[in-house]
């Protein structure tokens, strides 16, 4: 079907192919609303009149941060419906169920930002929980759209396992599909109200935690494995091998490393030690996937089918080890937390975790997918115009997120010392801290990085509309895997 | 090729994957046991809402080389002492507006949220509110009226109307109160109460 070394003319694309498209596309509109609101965002800070009783901080951050989590969403299950049929060797088992599924997942994903927008925000009753907005950090959409996406991933499962099923089973599908009924089933620690912000805290982040550092990052684990085949004619022994390894790691170390979220919502004091030791520790699997793709990259010579999508899959492995590894390693022990916790530490952690690990492998997918949809040309060197666009999308969205990165690092370096160290974490303390030459000064250098990130996005969506539309050359033959 | 030696085998590391996730999911979940049954309300650690009818200050343990909450004393909000199950009524109440108002995308609790606005975490013990006796009015005040009220410390960066009625700004409040009364480890650092000399 999709096989690299197959000729041109492939003809149109398979029902899962068709479907990953719509999802992709509908990712890549959302990217855009979270860069949009993300600006907005920053923007008030700097001008905290800005949109002032229209669009507030709380609803352009929310926007920001459920834009995010829904395009990667979307993604991910775009990239799941493209490699399904490739890794099972079989057809989409529900490829109806499947296209009437996105839509209804768009639908409401829209209802519920309409509503973010105009309605924003409702009474202290559980209608507007319900209703409106249920005011959780990341999980804000509304509990009747919290229980339509549960039936929707449902669907998209039964979808996923039924092909598998019927055609062949791999290990990168078995993980595959055991990862998401862990995925689907966390999500339900999410929804229901309780007046103690102790108990509700602590189940949270059985869903940020367990998805963001758990489940996606298999998941994605599973992206990298079939991505790395299907780009450089990886060994799947070797790889299947790797993705054992990284599950073995990242679970052994993230599910208790669970902890590190309990050090201060009231939980007790055990956490402490648990999840200091255990969050330490989750960096190794990022290295471990640092080391696996630059090893098979170079075993290979860099030799691609796809230089853009391998380019994006090595910008995931190193964001990932990076913006994951080591930006959650400094503040991870609770002796630094203590200081770091509810500061722009975690804004700069959070911006460049989210883009390195998920953001990247999903763009690298999209190129693996759009190289298909141009009917399997040629993407590998000396691409025309040398492949400007793609180079410089990559270079102004890696180094405007770094960027922000450093500059909200900065900023939180400001927040612990004079509001945590110095002035004794009261609000006095908190503002003093806002209003200090540091803090303002690295919120000017996040919005100019801002701007980097909005150039990168256009040309990355330039980019995608034009890549191999005028290529006549057909897709790279790769050589036979290395032994 | 050589055979693959044991410890780079497929299948050892299939084994390995599949135990270490389960010995490490059935450690969280016994874990979780216990953590739910101390932060509980009325737990060890999270006091039952009623607390909301005594005084909440901090003190020095030395053990634990950090303040903990100490409770002592009778002070009622809003002039009425509340039995528990009105007392859970209210707090409820002031959660529900807490989330239905989306402060969280603002605000922090507990240190998580959002960082545009400072944390609620110890709101109630805040020395903004300058004195004990004027802090419940001030509170509801700045609720119901932000803008007219504006607590800015010179930022300009003042909280929006959100619609808050009496009855959800006194919820709101007992909320708060509720909340500072939770044993957080020591966080945030240091923190500078306001005035409590008749405390203990």
């Amino acid at each position: 079907m999709n096989n690299p070394t197959e000729a041109h003319a492939a003809g149109p694309l398979s029902p899962g192919q068709r479907i990953a498209m719509h999802y992709f596309v509908a990712a890549m509109v959302l990217f855009a609303a979270q860069i949009l609101f993300g600006m907005i965002s920053g923007m008030q800070y700097l001008m905290p009149d800005l949109f002032f009783n229209q669009l507030d901080f709380n609803v352009t951050r929310m926007i920001h941060l459920n834009a995010m989590i829904v395009w990667l969403l979307f993604g991910f299950m775009g990239s799941v419906y493209w490699l399904v049929e490739d890794e099972a060797e079989t057809a989409l088992v529900g490829a109806k169920l499947a296209i009437i599924n996105f839509w209804i997942l768009t639908a409401a994903v829209t209802v519920v930002v309409l509503v973010y927008l105009f309605v924003q925000i409702g009474p202290g009753e559980l209608k507007s929980i319900w209703l409106i907005n249920e005011g959780r950090e990341y999980i804000e959409a509304p509990r009747w759209a919290d229980i339509g996406i549960v039936v929707c991933v449902l669907v998209f499962f039964y979808n996923i396992a039924a092909t598998f099923m019927k055609g062949k089973w791999s290990g990168i599908s078995g993980v595959l599909v055991l990862d998401l009924v862990a995925l689907a089933g966390i999500y339900l620690a999410g929804m229901y109200f309780t007046a103690n912000i102790s108990i509700d805290q602590h189940w949270w982040w059985w869903v940020i935690h367990l998805w963001v550092e758990a489940t996606w990052e298999v998941l994605v684990g599973c992206i990298m494995a079939w991505g790395l085949i299907k780009t450089l004619g990886a060994n799947r022994k070797v790889v299947t091998t790797w993705l054992y390894i990284e599950v073995a790691m990242m679970f052994g170390s993230g599910i208790l490393g669970l902890g590190h979220h309990y050090f201060w919502i009231g939980t007790p004091e055990y956490w402490l030690s648990i999840g200091g030791f255990f969050s330490a520790l989750e960096p190794i699997p990022l290295v471990a996937m640092v080391v696996h793709a630059v090893y098979d990259s170079g075993r290979h010579g860099f030799k691609s089918t796809n230089h853009p999508a391998l380019a994006w899959l090595i910008a995931h492995a190193f964001g990932n080890f990076f913006g994951a590894g080591v930006w959650g390693f400094m503040h991870t022990l609770p002796q630094i937390n203590l200081y770091t916790h509810g500061t722009q530490w975690t804004a700069s952690h959070g911006h460049l975790a989210f883009f390195g690990a998920y953001a990247t492998i999903n763009i690298a997918m999209i190129y693996i997918a759009l190289q298909r949809v141009r009917g399997n040309v040629w993407m590998s060197d000396g691409l025309a115009d040398n492949g400007w666009k793609w180079k410089w999308s990559l270079g102004l969205l890696n180094g405007g997120v770094l960027g922000m990165t450093m500059a909200l690092l900065i900023a939180g370096y400001d927040q612990s010392f004079i509001e945590r160290a110095v002035e004794g974490s009261t609000w006095s303390g908190y503002f003093q801290a806002q209003q200090s030459v540091w803090f303002l000064q690295a919120m000017y250098w996040r919005m100019i990085f801002g701007c980097m990130m909005t150039l990168g996005i256009i040309l990355l969506f330039w980019d995608m509309l034009t890549i191999g539309r005028t290529e006549t050359r057909v897709i790279k033959k790769l050589a036979p895997a290395p032994a | 090729m050589n055979e693959t030696p044991w410890w780079s085998s497929e299948s050892m590391w299939r084994k390995s994957a599949i135990w270490v996730t389960a010995f490490m999911a059935v450690v969280l979940i016994g874990l979780t046991f216990d953590t739910v049954r101390q932060i509980t309300a009325g737990g060890e650690r999270v006091p039952a809402y009623s607390i909301i009818n005594q005084k909440i200050f901090y003190e020095y343990d030395d053990s634990r080389g950090y303040q903990v909450p100490r409770f002592g004393g009778t002070q009622t909000l809003f002039g009425a002492a509340l039995d528990e199950a009105d007392a859970e009524a209210l707090v409820t109440l002031g959660k529900l507006t807490v989330q239905a108002k989306n402060c969280m995308n603002c605000h922090t609790l507990l240190g998580n949220g959002a960082y545009y606005a400072p944390d609620l975490t110890k709101a109630w013990l805040d020395p903004g509110w300058v004195h004990e006796d004027v802090r419940e009015q001030l509170m509801v005040a700045f609720l119901m009226d932000p803008e007219a009220n504006a607590r800015t410390f010179g930022t300009g960066r003042r909280m929006p109307n959100l619609d808050i009625t009496e009855e959800e700004a006194r919820g709101v409040i007992a909320f708060l109160k509720w909340m500072s009364s939770i044993d957080t480890n020591g966080f945030p650092r240091g923190f500078t109460p306001i005035d409590q000399e008749d405390g203990a």
